[in-house]
């Protein structure tokens, strides 16, 4: 919200890491990410909250799903928190179905990836 | 003068990602398990953050201008196309497979885990691939 109001820009992450290499204007892009990753070091290491445990994945696995995350922003315009959090908030109808559409199938890999693995993964 | 802003928002945001628990990827898969043992947890997550710009952002943007740009940059109405359902499906399949989304994946790139590390590389490897592979449907 501070980013919209005083450089009013979307903080959709997605779009801000792929500004960061390919866009005009890199410099606020970095600084943004560069924040991002000072937020996250300050809430492990100075507030204390424990670190996430690495995904159990195979790393393949995270490859293809990296691919696929990427790949899905850059056609769809936007990730968790472009649609979801900042699109949604500006009542974007495209977020709204990129949002929808976007959870359901988180919802539904996880089913079927429970079902096959037997909840190992 | 437009780089605190920037800093900052990106401080909250890694903050509030983190300390959630959003960059957690057992987390979020938890959550997207509604059919087996559901973590709610992040619905709250989500659900405040949409609830706060659902509220604050038409206040910010009924100013006639930001504070320190000439005018807001917010995406234009497009319409609904195969291109944006397309791309939330190929999206929602990633995340549902491994629970990393871009925002918590760049937040946890410094834990020091290969997964992170990566997850983020191919992450930027599919954002580049998404030209060439739309161009490449284009001309056949």
């Amino acid at each position: 919200m501070w980013l919209l109001r005083s450089l009013s820009r979307i903080a959709g992450i997605s779009g801000i890491a792929w500004g960061s290499l390919a866009g005009p204007e890199r410099a606020w892009h970095w600084l943004f990410l560069t924040g991002l990753m000072a937020g996250g070091l300050l809430a492990h290491n100075v507030i204390g909250q424990p670190m996430p445990a690495e995904s159990a994945a195979p790393l393949w696995l995270i490859a293809a799903t990296g691919l696929l995350v990427g790949l899905g922003t850059r056609m769809g315009g936007g990730c968790t928190s472009g649609h979801g959090v900042c699109g949604l908030g500006r009542r974007s109808p495209r977020s709204l179905v990129a949002t929808a559409t976007l959870m359901t199938l988180g919802v539904v890999t996880v089913f079927i990836m429970r079902s096959v693995t037997g909840g190992a993964v | 003068m437009k780089a605190w802003p920037a800093l900052i928002s990106g401080a909250l945001f890694g903050l509030g990602l983190t300390l959630s628990g959003m960059s957690d990827p057992a987390k979020v898969l938890g959550f997207l398990n509604i059919t087996g043992e559901w973590i709610p947890d992040l619905i709250f997550v989500m659900g405040g953050a949409m609830v706060d710009t659902f509220l604050v952002t038409p206040l910010v943007t009924a100013r006639e201008a930001p504070l320190l740009a000439s005018t807001f940059s917010v995406p234009g109405k497009q319409l609904l196309d195969r291109r944006l359902f397309g791309g939330a499906v190929l999206f929602g399949i990633g995340w549902g497979l491994s629970g990393y989304c871009p925002g918590p994946a760049l937040v946890s790139l410094l834990c020091g885990y290969k997964s992170t590390v990566v997850f983020c590389v191919a992450m930027f490897a599919g954002m580049a691939l998404e030209g060439p592979l739309r161009r490449l449907v284009a001309s056949s």
